[in-house]
């Protein structure tokens, strides 16, 4: 086995036995439906399921308004947010009343004009406040009810001086241009991240299992007793599962584009390319998994726990990689969603960016390298 | 009975924490996780790169700009001097942000007008973005607010005071950290049982437990106390880390936690024993916890907020235990909620465990006559 083909014949009866192979695999994977329903169905449920699930919008935020003394000023600024698309005003009677709806979730944020508010509105040292309280529990979204509850203000006031003829005094102000998503909905770069999450899934399901059957029921003493090489076999295992891979993968890039409505700026050569580089990647760590693992049980645990929650959180799909810490951000590196979102957000939103897609695709390349090197060595392993 | 029930229950308990191997897989992960994730996840921005295109070289500009280096959100990654470069610098993500200060901004603002800074802010990842944006804003206002006073402007008629409840600083590791308890105990739970009846199944051990006198629901009890055990052990490690390690603030008592963990383990257990009832091999059983799994986890409100569903996934989050389990965690540790407060949240997980436990139970009968 361990000697390299040199003869012509040799290598005539390899290529022949390697066909024969696949089509041995083919024909297995075919006639299990399971397969075909992991590559096929699961994506298109799970991509339909998340994409209008998850989403960082805040929209239809609860704003407990009181209003201590009724003025022309107080009106024409609550009218602000009741015309608002973001929020729905809920009228309050005091601060307490509001405080218990904040307390109890039926408001996720107070905003409190005081009765001197009017007054303290007109030419004078101090400017009028207006209190704002938010649930700080889910800090995020917080933080999106303070800048629009900012947004609004600022709109108001500017109306306000326009109004009045009296021009507002700033000395600075800043104006904000966003690139590749003018208009900020989270939708555009958590889509391509979903795909790439339910793919890392579906490419360790299809195979993560595979070995470890075949050495729970014996059958693969029996394949490596036959003349047939280990990178054969290895072959022989990924080629059907990329086939079907591939398939799962294109219905989800097509929903990205045409269901769920995400630019694509680059080009669909580079979209396929980098994607089929990603699915080998995703296949040979479920081989790994599979071959290491040695039974179902296991390799169905060490599937779950290695693939679909660091895709998840490390992959930065959702959590900025910049932002965590330095031990962490060296953690996502072995984390191969991380180089296929950030080429899919690229060839989604900006274009064919060359900087970003050749460093990325250089390392899905390796990684599938040193996955199935790996997976190589514990089957030689397991013969002995 | 009572004997016979603790010798199954051990029985069980030592099929999953018995061997070497699988005792690593569930005792291992939680920690390293747990470590990890507590870490990564947050949606507090450090350390944005940006580059500086200064046409104005004003002094003005020069305070402005001083803001920035200034903030630990920020960190300047580099001076650039033509317009071409800011697409160079955006495009490779060499930044995020590139803030660009026009030739007459100075002499705007020093002769009594209004000076216009601007940013541009790579929108690939819009959450990011967003916050940047808003980091960027309040250091200007702040900028403006500072050059008014010092130079007898007239301030804006009002402003706002921002208060925050529970979590002053909006740190949203204090958001993220109580969830992941209730993210780890859900997944190995559900590992644990949904391929408890189908590895017994595949090795032949079922059909033996069926010749002992022990009846179906005895069964389910002999499979339902090692999950609660194992469940717990998890959610203590996660929760001792998450208060000593991770420092979030912990207002609640644990008398609420743990029922609040009971509570969402039966109805986790629950899903995972109707999954292995149903299926024959443990592809299927495997199958089955991954599709209970992601959907669970991703659509829990544990990293997007389930307001910003739409109406339809709303209602289907409602036979997810896991949402109910992540308001539970939060409320104890952040709001210091007790029992009555969080009463809503705990009788849905109790009737999910009871109608999947039913299901187990009639499917397990119906399998074993």
């Amino acid at each position: 086995m361990s000697a390299a083909p040199t003869s012509t014949p040799d290598r005539f009866a390899s290529a022949r036995r390697l066909r024969g192979f696949i089509r041995k695999e083919f024909i297995q994977v075919f006639r299990d439906p399971s397969s075909i329903g992991i590559a096929f169905v699961l994506p298109v449920v799970l991509l339909l399921l998340f994409g209008y699930g998850v989403s960082l919008d805040a929209q239809d935020i609860r704003l407990a308004v009181v209003v201590d003394q009724p003025s022309h000023d107080a009106q024409s600024f609550i009218g602000e947010f009741e015309r608002s698309h973001y929020f729905i005003v809920l009228p309050m009677a005091d601060q307490r009343q509001a405080e218990h709806a904040l307390r109890a979730r039926q408001a996720d944020a107070i905003l409190r004009l005081q009765d001197d508010f009017a007054a303290r509105m007109q030419p004078g040292p101090a400017p009028a406040p207006i209190q704002l309280v938010v649930n700080g529990v889910d800090g995020n979204t917080a933080r999106q009810v303070d800048a629009y509850v900012h947004g609004v203000w600022r709109r108001w006031l500017v109306q306000r001086a326009a109004d009045s003829g009296d021009p507002l005094g700033m000395a600075v102000v800043l104006e904000p241009r966003v690139w590749f998503n003018s208009e900020l909905r989270s939708r555009n770069f958590l889509i391509p991240g979903l795909v790439a999450v339910i793919m890392t899934l579906i490419g360790a399901m299809l195979t993560s299992m595979v070995i470890a059957r075949e050495w729970e029921r014996g059958t693969m003493e029996a394949l490596l007793s036959t003349p047939v090489r280990t990178w054969e076999i290895l072959a022989g295992k990924l080629i059907p599962y990329f086939v079907l891979g591939m398939g799962g993968l294109t219905l989800s890039l097509a929903m990205s584009v045409w269901l769920f409505q995400v630019p694509l700026r680059g080009s669909l050569v580079v979209m396929f390319v980098t994607s089929a580089l990603f699915l080998i990647t995703a296949l040979g760590m479920g081989l790994l998994i599979s071959s290491i693992a040695r039974n179902q049980f296991m390799a169905g645990h060490i599937a779950i726990i290695t693939t679909f929650l660091p895709a998840f959180i490390l992959s930065g799909f959702i959590f900025d990689i910049h932002s965590m810490p330095d031990v962490v951000q060296a953690v996502t590196y072995i984390i191969a969603a991380r180089y296929y979102v950030s080429i899919l957000q690229s060839v989604f939103l900006a274009g064919d960016v060359w900087v970003v897609i050749w460093p990325n695709a250089i390392a899905l390349v390796l990684m599938s390298f040193v996955f199935l090197a790996l997976v190589r060595r514990s089957m030689r392993k397991g013969l002995g | 009975m009572i004997a016979r029930l603790l010798a199954l229950i051990l029985k069980e308990l030592l099929a999953i924490v018995g061997d070497n191997r699988s005792r690593t897989i569930i005792m291992v992960p939680p920690f390293a996780q747990t470590l990890v994730f507590g870490f990564a996840a947050t949606y507090d921005l450090s350390d944005v790169p940006y580059a500086v295109f200064n046409e104005d070289r004003g002094p003005v500009a020069r305070e402005l700009l001083a803001g920035f280096s200034g903030s630990s959100t920020f960190r300047l990654e580099a001076v650039i001097d033509q317009e071409r470069q800011i697409t160079t610098m955006i495009d490779s993500r060499r930044v995020l942000m590139v803030i660009r200060i026009p030739p007459d901004f100075s002499s705007d603002v020093l002769s009594g007008g209004t000076g216009k800074a601007q940013i541009i802010v790579d929108g690939r990842n819009s959450n990011t973005a967003l916050l940047a944006q808003s980091y960027a804003e309040s250091i200007v206002t702040a900028f403006d607010e500072q050059w008014l006073a010092d130079h007898g402007g007239r301030a804006p008629p009002s402003a706002i005071v921002t208060r925050s409840w529970f979590n002053p600083n909006l740190r949203t590791q204090w958001f993220f950290v109580p969830g992941i308890i209730g993210l780890l105990s859900l997944v190995v739970t559900t590992m644990v049982t949904a391929l408890s009846v189908a590895r017994e199944r595949e090795m032949g051990t079922f059909d033996q437990l069926l010749v002992t006198p022990l009846r179906p629901f005895e069964i389910l009890i002999g499979k339902i106390v090692p999950g609660m055990l194992i469940g717990f052990f998890e959610a203590t490690i996660v929760v001792l880390l998450a208060i000593f390690l991770f420092r979030v603030p912990f207002r609640g008592d644990l008398l609420t936690l743990y029922v609040g963990t009971g509570c969402f383990l039966l109805s986790a257990i629950g899903v995972g024993l109707a999954i292995s009832s149903i299926s024959v091999t443990m592809q299927q059983g495997l199958l089955g916890a991954f599709m209970f799994l992601v959907p669970a986890v991703i659509l829990s409100g544990f990293t997007t907020p389930i307001a910003n569903m739409p109406v339809l996934v709303q209602r289907l989050t409602l036979i997810n235990p896991l949402r109910y389990f992540v308001v539970v965690l939060r409320g104890v540790f952040l709001e210091g909620a007790n029992l009555p407060m969080l009463a809503d949240q705990l009788w849905p997980m109790l009737l999910i465990g009871a109608v999947s436990l039913t299901i187990a139970a009639l499917l397990l009968r119906r399998r074993m006559y």
